[in-house]
């Protein structure tokens, strides 16, 4: 259809057909147009803009495409429409004909009067170019001009040009000259100034020039001027280097001037280096002073800041400039000065560590790990700069085994503390002894003691939870984080407190004045009691304690709860036993005391129960009121409620048998043995000095079992007559009446004490038993 | 094997007194004294056949009194002292007087046990110790390596020294030393050291060890507070000169350095109650008897401190028929200190212990109830010992 156009065009705008009007489809059709102006003046790029995509250009039959062949389109129309379709193209075309006519009028149009402006501004721009060529011409006139002028005046003022740069350079060499010959009077002057600064900038820029020209005798005697002066200039300088009075940065300074007088920099950095030593050790002897024979010396945190401020501040002057001024000294420099740091920081070290040794003993941990924090902080700039002397290790070496020291300082204070409780419980348990009134005290004790350890343990793990603050500028090294935690505060301080105190608690059983009894029992048994409580709760209240104060991230292995439990019960049970025995050891005593020192043979009839027994049965109710206050009931072996009627009514049918009435049976002695033979086969053989359990029964059990065995060793060790015996009668009943009530097996009491009964007849040769009735008159009367 | 097994036999008394017959080295024989206050008292001369495991009897009345303590001659198998009570009305006092037994007693009876019986015999009295001036007898100790004509004998605080002269038929009092201090002092038992040329003795009073020079009879050491309650008893080493066990009432049984009387070198506490005898085996001294009122006899294998804490040196006797087995032994490792075994055939309280004085593996101990039971040293052990 477009080239239907375009050939359209050629006759005119003839069709002439009214413009179609406002067509919905206007603005596709007016981009077609454009499409095909486009493609008209061979702009490809637009030509798919309008095609619908996928048809091919050089279709001939393609009404839009660029090859359109008008014949092949009707030929094809022809053949292959009908009639109706041909005449509704044919009226379609017509209409697209007409359309396309009044498009090109529009554009027509429309660009009309821009072509015509257009116009005009080409002719006056030719006006315009027309002036402008004349000016130009008369521009390079001028400039031709210019260029003669300037020629001739060069020309003119060659000559004087030249005489002017060869004075200007006389000039600057008279100048030189003259600053040669001055330099000697200037130096001098300098020097007299003390403007050393300035002397040793003209000597060097003098220098060069008068080792070049020294073959001239008037330069020669000016270098030689030169030198005298410079030497004194380089002597002024050492002097003042020297005399050391003058601070670091002034050193420094002098150095750096001889360094550019050409002083050989190895003598001289060794120089520095002995002065910055003489300086230092200025430092430190002040700081020794104060550390001084006599105890007043500062606190610990002003010590470390004035050896922070003055020894290691000065040390950083030291290292700081000297690695300024000697950094083309390499690496031998480097090493020089490292080992420089290392001996004068390693005294340092002393010093500190000397200084902390006074602070061991003290108790405020605090303050020690304040000064122990700006001594460690002070080092971290040396240490930065001086990495190869080693001077952070060292620090933090030096804080570690401080932290060390101070963790086995609180372990001996732990131990003391526990000492001096032990010593507060002896001297309370002596002194109501004093008034007589016994043992009130005893839960009361086992409280203060309890809570007393309790509270310095949690003390002292406040004290060394200051060396693993946050803030603290050690806290963070690996040592800090976990071995301290782990075997430090767990392992050494707590468990090996509590090792301790079980140590302490066990020594006063194996204590060799064992038979003084040096030992107040209460305590023995106000330990084990400790010991019982720290086994049950105690310890692993302790160690969650002090797993949630030190986070332990260390792997190490640690003592578990369970074998610290297993030592505590240890302990308890050790402690225990040996307060039944120091406890039956002094009934023992009483009661052998009284067996032995006794005539049994001439003694008289029995009218009481003699005074001992009546003791042992105080003493026992004494213990079993002490034992009381600590320890629990405990389990009985259930008996009868009239169990005491009972056994006794055994108690004496058995000696109704006539065990130890002879003369009923005819061959007494083998009776005598067969019966209590058999009686033995039927009961449980007793173990007198036997482990005990933890309460107040199975307490009294061992101490009357050792009692009473000691009775019957004591009783076969004599001879008795005939009131002997009754009198024996006599006080195993006694006996009998007022101690079952206290052991756990009353049985057992019955045993004994008809084994005592027995052997005191065995042991008569005229054994006559007293009535039953007579013995029970008697104890109830005594 | 069945000859392990202890041998018990019963006396109807009760008995407290217990010795070997030192100077038997042959058979294997005891002398045990009874107590009873309403009969005639026996000494029971005990045989055991090793091989068959039967006990022979001879029994000797004794009728001056109970016997607390037996003690037999080293050198003549037919002499023994006895420690025995004398009551009359109101008063006992304890004598001593060594005693010699009838001829055809000495070494064994050939008569059959149930003979014996009707043919009670009597010993004879060969000589009193005088002891009116010295109070109550305790123990009598015969000099171990010399001809029986030495003894000493403890009396309350006296300790006295005799001669036996004119064939033991009388004493004379040699010499005599007393313990003077406060309160009432007491020996309650002495042993004589086979050492130093039997120049040695030593006692216990109270909780005190004390060891006196014969010659002289002055105090050579005291161990105060050798225990923490009365010494019981005590005991030389038979092949350490120096070393010495004693033991007492607070159960423990302690070995001791006499040249430094400060520490014991060892305590052993196994017992649950008084030990009252403590014997070391007369040939290897590193078995230890010990015989307790818990009625226990405990029998303790104490290397550390004996004289072959390496193991058994090899005798020639051993060699020759062991040889093969030395061999393969060799490489088992050293005992530890330990307790070989507890003996609980005893229902009552064990006084004496002792070892035969003929064979060193077999030993007797005797409780009060009059049960005597003869043991060995386990099998496994003697031949450990050995070999």
């Amino acid at each position: 259809m477009a080239t239907a156009a375009a050939s359209g065009l050629g006759p005119g705008s003839g069709p002439g057909d009214s413009p179609e009007g406002p067509e919905p489809e206007a603005p596709e059709r007016r981009r077609k147009a454009h499409g095909m102006l486009k493609l008209y003046y061979g702009l490809s790029e637009g030509e798919t803009a309008g095609r619908p995509p996928g048809s091919d250009p050089l279709d001939p039959i393609d009404l839009n495409g660029a090859h359109f062949d008008p014949e092949m389109y009707l030929d094809k129309l022809r053949r292959e429409c009908p009639l109706a379709q041909l005449m509704d193209s044919e009226t379609d075309m017509v209409r697209q004909i007409r359309a396309l006519d009044s498009d090109m009028q529009t554009l027509v149009y429309e660009n009309y009067n821009k072509f015509i402006s257009a116009t005009d501004t080409i002719r006056k721009m030719k006006n315009d170019f027309r002036k402008m060529e004349d000016e130009m011409d008369r521009l390079a006139n001028n400039m031709a001009v210019i260029t003669d002028f300037s020629a001739r005046i060069s020309a003119t003022l060659q000559d004087c040009h030249e005489r002017i740069t060869k004075l200007a350079g006389v000039h600057a060499l008279l100048r030189k000259l003259q600053f040669l010959f001055e330099l000697p009077s200037r130096l001098t002057k300098c020097v007299e100034l003390g403007a050393y600064g300035q002397a040793v900038r003209y000597q060097g820029r003098a220098r060069a020039v008068l080792q070049q020209y020294q073959h001239l005798p008037s330069f020669r005697a000016i270098q030689d001027d030169c030198q005298v002066i410079t030497a004194r200039l380089a002597q002024q300088l050492r002097q003042r280097f020297r005399e050391g009075g003058s601070g670091a940065p002034e050193q420094a300074e002098c150095v750096e001037l001889l360094l550019a007088l050409g002083e050989p920099a190895e003598e001289l950095c060794e120089e520095f280096l002995v002065h910055a030593r003489g300086r230092l050790e200025d430092e430190l002897r002040s700081l020794e002073a104060e550390l001084g024979p006599s105890p007043p010396a500062p606190d610990i945190l002003e010590f470390t800041d004035r050896g922070g401020s003055g020894f290691v501040g000065g040390l950083c002057q030291v290292a700081a400039a000297y690695q300024e001024l000697f950094a083309a000294q390499g690496s031998a420099g480097a090493e020089k000065l490292a080992a420089f740091a290392r001996e004068l920081g390693g005294r340092y070290f002393a010093l500190v560590e000397r200084r902390l040794a006074q602070e061991q003993g003290g108790g405020d941990n605090s303050l020690l790990v304040r000064a122990l924090d700006r001594f460690h902080r002070r080092l971290r700039a040396p240490g930065a700069l001086l990495a190869a002397a080693g001077l952070a290790e060292a620090a933090t070496e030096i804080v570690e085994r401080v932290a060390r020291e101070r963790l086995g300082h609180h372990l001996q204070g732990l131990r003391a503390a526990f000492l001096g409780c032990l010593t507060d419980v002896r001297q309370a348990l002596a002194a109501p002894r004093l008034t007589g009134k016994e043992g009130p005290g005893l839960a009361e004790l086992l409280a203060n003691v309890a809570s007393s350890v309790l509270s310095h343990i949690k003390a002292s793990l406040a004290a060394v939870h200051l060396f693993t603050a946050k803030e603290v500028s050690f806290s963070n090294k690996p040592y800090f984080r976990g071995e301290f935690c782990s075997q430090g505060v767990r392992e050494g301080l707590i468990v090996g407190f509590i090792h301790s105190m079980c140590q302490t608690a066990q020594s006063f059983c194996d204590s060799p004045g064992e038979k003084g009894g040096a030992t107040p029992p209460a305590l023995l048994l106000l330990l084990s009691r400790l010991c019982l409580d720290y086994e049950t709760a105690t310890i692993s209240y302790i160690l969650t304690l002090t797993d949630e104060q030190f986070l332990v991230q260390d792997q190490s292995p640690v003592t578990p709860v369970s074998v610290l439990c297993a030592e505590a019960r240890e302990t308890a049970r050790r402690l225990l036993t040996h307060y039944v025995k120091v406890q039956g050891l002094v009934i023992s005593q009483m009661l052998r005391k009284s067996v032995e020192t006794r005539d049994w043979l001439s003694t008289l009839e029995p009218r009481n129960v003699r005074a001992v027994m009546k003791r042992v049965v105080e003493d026992t109710t004494a213990i079993d009121v002490q034992v009381g206050l600590l320890y629990e009931e405990g389990v009985r072996k259930a008996q009868s409620s009239d169990s005491s009627k009972r056994t006794f009514s055994v108690y004496s049918s058995s000696r109704q048998q006539g065990r130890y009435a002879p003369s009923y049976t005819p061959s007494a002695p083998m009776d005598t043995n067969l019966l209590s033979n058999i009686q033995k086969l039927f009961s449980e053989r007793i173990d007198v000095f036997s482990p005990v359990e933890f309460n107040k029964v199975s307490v009294l059990t061992g101490i009357i079992k050792i009692s009473l065995k000691t009775l019957l060793e004591c009783v076969r060790l004599r001879t008795f007559g005939r009131f002997g015996l009754q009198q024996v009668q006599v006080d195993c009943h006694f006996l009998q009446l007022y101690l079952w009530r206290f052991v756990a097996d009353e049985e057992l009491v019955h045993l004994l004490l008809d084994e005592v009964v027995a052997s005191a007849a065995l042991r008569c040769p005229d054994p006559v038993p007293m009535e039953p009735s007579v013995v029970e008159v008697i104890c109830e009367r005594g | 094997m069945e000859d392990d097994a202890p041998v018990i036999y019963g006396l109807e008394f009760q008995a407290r007194a217990l010795t070997p017959q030192t100077a038997e080295t042959d058979a294997i024989r005891f002398l045990v004294g009874t107590q009873s206050l309403k009969y005639d008292n026996q000494i029971h001369i005990i045989d055991f056949d090793d091989e068959n495991n039967i006990i022979n009897k001879n029994v000797l009345l004794h009728q001056v009194g109970e016997i607390w303590h037996i003690s037999a001659s080293p050198a003549d198998k037919g002499v023994l002292a006895t420690c025995y009570n004398k009551t009359s009305d109101s008063k006992v006092l304890t004598c001593a007087a060594v005693w010699r037994m009838p001829k055809e007693l000495e070494s064994g009876s050939p008569e059959s046990p149930d003979d014996s019986s009707s043919t009670t015999q009597t010993l004879e009295l060969l000589c009193h110790l005088d002891n009116t001036a010295h109070g109550n007898m305790a123990c009598v100790v015969w000099e171990p390596m010399g001809d029986g004509k030495k003894i000493i004998s403890l009396a309350d605080n006296h300790i006295l020294l005799w001669d036996l002269q004119e064939s033991s038929s009388k004493a004379v009092l040699a010499s005599s030393a007393s313990l003077e201090g406060k309160g009432q002092l007491k020996f309650t038992s002495g042993r004589w050291s086979p050492h130093h040329n039997c120049t040695q003795v030593a006692t216990a009073n109270d909780t005190t060890l004390r060891g006196w020079d014969t010659r002289t009879m002055s105090q050579i050491y005291c161990i105060e507070n050798a225990h923490g309650q009365l010494v019981r008893d005590l005991d030389f080493n038979p092949n350490k000169q120096y070393y010495l066990a004693s033991c007492g009432d607070d159960c423990r049984v302690k070995f001791w350095d006499t040249r430094n009387v400060t520490e014991p070198v060892k305590t052993l506490e196994e017992h649950s109650h008084w030990v009252w005898n403590v014997r070391y085996n007369h040939s290897h001294d590193q078995l230890i008897l010990t015989g307790s009122s818990d009625s226990r006899v405990i029998l303790s294998n104490m290397v550390s401190i004996s004289s072959e804490p390496f193991g058994h040196l090899v005798d020639d006797d051993d060699l020759s028929d062991q040889e093969e087995h030395h061999q393969e032994e060799k490489n088992k490792e050293p005992l530890q200190d330990s307790v070989i075994a507890t003996y609980e055939e005893h229902e009552d309280s064990v006084y004496a212990v002792d070892w035969s004085s003929a064979d060193p593996w077999l030993f007797a101990s005797l409780s009060y109830d009059g049960r005597l039971v003869v043991n060995r040293v386990p099998r496994a052990l003697k031949y450990h010992i050995l070999l």
